[in-house]
């Protein structure tokens, strides 16, 4: 077996300075009865040219997202990551270390994170970041208990047109952890309303509120009125952004009074990888630095005066404070904070102003194009790189003819609000820098034959 | 000094301060400077077509004035975060001996697998009839994970260990109102258990209580069974348990917990010493979730991302969160309650997506690499490259459990460093002047000064070897009284011992641009 060192004589040897007659006497502990006799009921090794064939025959069954033109969005999107990036991230250095536990020996891991906290700071407009997060999913439902702890209160107001599954994973820990919550009901037409809904809602036992910015559908927010609404009620306003490329062309929520900031930062360096690994990136005010949730590296200096990084703050974290810590969490998202990182560090602001703008302007170009497509109705005022079209007839069924004539068109909203026949004609579709105008063509072609 | 020839080395002049360098260099050694003060704002090392011109829908909410950001070229990226890499241990640098986390060896092929375009290039709301074969994979690897535990079901979504115990004890909670049980707070946790047991359970609303072990490591049933009310709802064992034993009453304990009409959640941090031995479903267990990158060779990365998937016994199988994967005709990814079939009550959803999928590609590599043989003889090498160093270093340095066999990890306690000046903090910090990775320190907290040494089945027995005989040079020199070799350490390292008091009186999160009066505020 390629992977294990060991032969047979090293076996016995090993046995015979331990003083035991066979391995099994080291699994001594073991009840009687509950050793297992044979092999697990699964195939023995395999070299790696079989391996690879198993593969690539589970991989061949799918289609990837580079195969033709590509508009799927609604929480995780298709972006170029430049080949540097997954070059750095297989370093061994970086790839097989662990969390960093002796500092002395981890300061690659700890500058980076440090960095990277930096940069997520200055993205969202806020004081602190921690060191990431498992997703931007997991990130809003930890913000949400975060909040709770701050305000001591335990009701949380969830917009109308936050991702779906955001509000699923936010309903399941709160009401685990019998807390409340209010989803108010989404809407697609009138993006205006769903903020208004919010502010309506909110009252003395509110905790937060949460508020997704651009929403599901694509629609920007501005947040400024409800971030006073939320704080003169003694409630923090939790910002939540699935499309980090978005901060490089819009106000960040920190500018427009977030108390904490969630995203997703999987469109940086990250790739699809079918919904996970991804990087949750939060962020808040520094005054509530003792509540975060997560890790978080810090600066400081070694014995001889030296500038140098550790994890820090870790008593609010469960492998000290135990029962009483402020989440259960204990890793973060190291290798794609990484991934993250370096490709934010390539691009640079202006790299990620003009990645912006490209996103923008490609979707602003489908929009045009199918503006006056019969049966096809753009309807967003305003978006960044994604927006809803409502179609004549079944967005589902839509959906699943293009993908025949290959193009992937988008998530029909039926997907994310499976019993809600209100939604059945909607597709959310998501335009980045990999689309081309041959794709955005195809796209209107393959749509209009298969309404 | 010996290398590992056996030939002798003479230490050279070491002492780097004796031939200052303008740079601050030392040859390979090169300081690497932030980011921030070395980027530039306009600098970018990726190129992008022009926009197009077209009407902007941004509205009143597009950004004016600068981010803060900085860019660096492409070379100059390559050489910061080469640079940076260069300050840092990992497994393949040398052996990594953190207990209970077990650094085995990542292969390449994993890594190779992953970014196949139909395995890491596919969106997770891409029309299911495009994504087939990823939904045959997590089908696949569920089903090696629910025969090497010999259990009913797998929970596949939760992000990480800890993401995995806190799906468990939802699907605990969950059965436990679905059978009017609800009032059951109690959560049963041993001592010695990681600190994410109790941080797990106290977050859903349970209440948690202390079963102690015994002086033989394990605990016992009748301790067990003195805490059993009918307010219990749960126990949360780690087995093997985190002293790097087997917990020999478990089969009694699971019938205890049974009996009192309460769960047994096993914490599968250690079930690398198992796979192919012994199954945890034989055993009673209820719920337990597999750290995919300890036990199944996925990479740690830095701290993440890792992958906690939870096998579930009958009683609980029908609460599988959402997605989950049937396989019929076709492979059906459930996300709603409309696709659910009859007995299935998923309470809910832990991420927005299937989970880890990357992880899952990996996981799997290695399982078809290993087979069923090949992943037994791992969890059989782990345990003898365990035993081998407690046996090799039992005359030097004490055990708190006495003399008998661990598992995959073996556990030391700080006994025989008593009044040498040397703490395990101190021991830990010369052992990576000698080119290793520490073992964990100060825990379990059952154990006082706890090290935990953890080989894995990845380490040669020549490497073994000098590592034995490195500790024991280590230990025989801490109880000679050679102080300094371990209060100073590390010496050799990219940074001398870092002030970890300083970073959390006053926390510096983020670079800010340094003000000229910085320094006067020391």
């Amino acid at each position: 077996m390629r992977y294990l060192p060991l032969t047979s004589d090293d076996r016995t040897d090993m046995l015979a300075k331990i003083g035991v007659a066979s391995v099994d006497d080291l699994f001594a502990n073991v009840p009687k009865g509950k050793l297992m006799k044979g092999l697990a009921d699964l195939p023995t090794t395999k070299g790696e040219i079989e391996v690879e064939r198993i593969m690539g025959a589970l991989a061949a069954k799918n289609v990837p997202a580079s195969a033709g033109p590509f508009f799927v969005g609604a929480g995780a999107y298709k972006h170029h990551v430049p080949a540097s990036v997954d070059h750095l991230i297989q370093r061994s250095e970086f790839l097989t270390s662990y969390t960093p536990y002796q500092p002395e020996i981890a300061q690659g891991t700890l500058q980076y994170l440090f960095e990277f906290q930096t940069q997520v700071a200055l993205l969202t407009g806020m004081e602190v970041a921690n060191a990431s997060m498992y997703d931007g999913s997991t990130g809003a439902a930890e913000a949400v208990l975060m909040a709770h702890r701050v305000t001591r209160r335990n009701k949380a107001i969830l917009a109308g047109n936050l991702h779906p599954h955001y509000r699923d994973v936010i309903e399941t820990l709160s009401r685990m952890a019998s807390d409340t919550t209010v989803a108010l009901p989404a809407n697609a037409v009138d993006a205006g309303a769903d903020l208004k809904a919010v502010a309506a809602a909110i009252d003395a036992e509110t905790s937060c509120v949460v508020i997704q910015t651009p929403d599901v559908f694509g629609n920007l927010h501005d947040l400024k009125a409800i971030a006073e609404k939320a704080q003169a009620a003694g409630a923090l306003l939790i910002a939540v952004v699935t499309e980090v490329v978005s901060l490089g062309s819009l106000t960040s929520p920190g500018a427009m009074g977030a108390d904490i900031v969630v995203a997703e930062g999987q469109s940086i360096g990250v790739g699809l990888n079918f919904g996970g690994p991804y990087v949750g990136l939060f962020a808040a005010k520094s005054k509530y630095v003792r509540q975060m949730p997560g890790r978080l590296c810090g600066e400081t200096v070694d014995a001889e005066g030296r500038r140098g990084f550790v994890l820090t703050l870790s008593t609010r974290e469960q492998h000290i404070r135990r029962e009483k810590a402020t989440s259960n969490i204990c890793t973060n998202s190291g290798l794609m904070c990484l991934a993250f990182t370096i490709h934010m560090t390539l691009l640079g602001e202006a790299g990620l102003k003009r990645l912006a703008a490209v996103n923008h302007a490609n979707a602003c170009d489908l929009a045009d194009r199918l503006d006056g497509v019969k049966g096809v109705e753009v309807l967003n005022k305003s978006f960044f790189n994604e927006f809803t079209i409502r179609v004549a007839g079944d967005a589902a069924k839509i959906v699943e003819k293009m993908a025949k004539k290959g193009v992937l068109a988008g998530v029909p909203a039926s997907r994310l609000w499976p019993t809600d026949k209100a939604e059945k004609d909607l597709i959310i579709v998501a335009n980045t820098e990999v689309n081309t105008d041959e794709d955005r063509a195809a796209f209107v072609a393959a749509l209009q034959a298969s309404i | 000094m010996m290398n590992r020839q056996g030939r002798p080395t003479a230490a050279g002049d070491t002492s780097a301060q004796a031939h200052p360098t303008f740079t601050g260099n030392y040859g390979l050694e090169i300081e690497e400077p932030l980011l921030f003060e070395i980027g530039r704002a306009e600098t970018t090392g990726v190129d992008l077509p022009a926009p197009k011109k077209v009407k902007s829908r941004l509205g009143k909410l597009a950004r004016d004035g600068a981010i803060g950001l900085v860019g660096l070229s492409e070379p100059e990226t390559l050489r910061h975060y080469v640079r940076l890499s260069q300050k840092n241990f990992g497994i393949d640098t040398g052996l990594f001996s953190l207990g209970s986390c077990t650094m085995k060896h990542n292969p390449r092929l994993n890594e190779k697998m992953a970014r196949l375009p139909g395995l890491g290039d596919i969106h997770p709301l891409q029309p299911q009839s495009t994504v087939q074969g990823a939904l045959e994979l997590i089908d696949t690897l569920a089903h090696y994970l629910k025969e090497l535990t010999g259990m009913a079901a797998v929970a596949m979504s939760p992000k990480a260990g800890a993401h995995g115990e806190l799906c468990g004890m939802m699907a605990i909670k969950a059965a436990l109102e679905a059978s009017g049980q609800g009032h059951r707070k109690i959560v049963l946790v041993p001592e010695s258990a990681h600190g994410t047991n109790p941080a797990t359970a106290a977050l859903i609303g349970f209440e948690v209580k202390p079963v102690p072990a015994q002086a033989d490591g394990t605990v016992h049933v009748a301790d067990v069974k003195a805490a059993l009310t009918s307010d219990v709802a749960a126990i949360m064992l780690t087995n093997p348990n985190t002293c790097g034993i087997f917990e020999k009453e478990i089969v009694e304990i699971a019938a205890a917990i049974h009996k009192a009409g309460a769960y047994f959640y096993c914490d599968g941090a250690n079930f690398n010493a198992i796979v192919g031995k012994a199954r945890p479903g034989d055993l009673g267990v209820d719920a337990m979730h597999i750290n995919l990158h300890k036990t199944f060779s996925t990479p740690h990365g830095g701290g993440g991302p890792g992958a906690g998937p939870v096998v579930l016994s009958e009683r609980l199988a029908a609460f599988v969160p959402y997605p989950f994967v049937h396989a019929d005709k076709a492979y059906v990814l459930v996300e709603e309650a409309t696709k659910i079939v009859k007995g299935e009550k998923p309470f809910g959803r832990m991420t927005a997506f299937h989970g880890q999928m990357g992880m899952f590609v990996r996981a799997l590599a290695y399982m078809l690499s290993h087979g069923s043989d090949g992943m037994k003889q791992a969890s059989e090498d782990a345990v003898l490259n365990a035993n081998y160093i407690r046996a090799s270093l039992a005359d030097l340095m004490s055990l708190p459990f006495g003399d008998q066999p661990c598992m995959h990890e073996a556990l030391f306690d700080d006994t025989w460093l008593k009044d040498t000046g040397v703490t395990t903090l101190d021991f830990a910090k010369a052992m990576i002047d000698e080119g290793y990775h520490p073992m964990t320190m100060y825990f379990p907290l059952v154990v006082h000064g706890a090290m935990l040494i953890e080989p894995t089945e990845s380490e040669s027995k020549a490497s073994l070897d000098l590592f034995i005989a490195t500790l024991r040079d280590l230990a025989m020199s801490a109880t000679k009284g050679e102080v300094d070799r371990f209060k100073g350490a590390p010496y050799h390292a990219p940074r001398r011992r870092l002030d970890e008091t300083r970073a959390a009186r006053n926390p510096v999160l983020r670079w800010t641009p340094p003000a000229p009066y910085a320094e006067a505020a020391e």
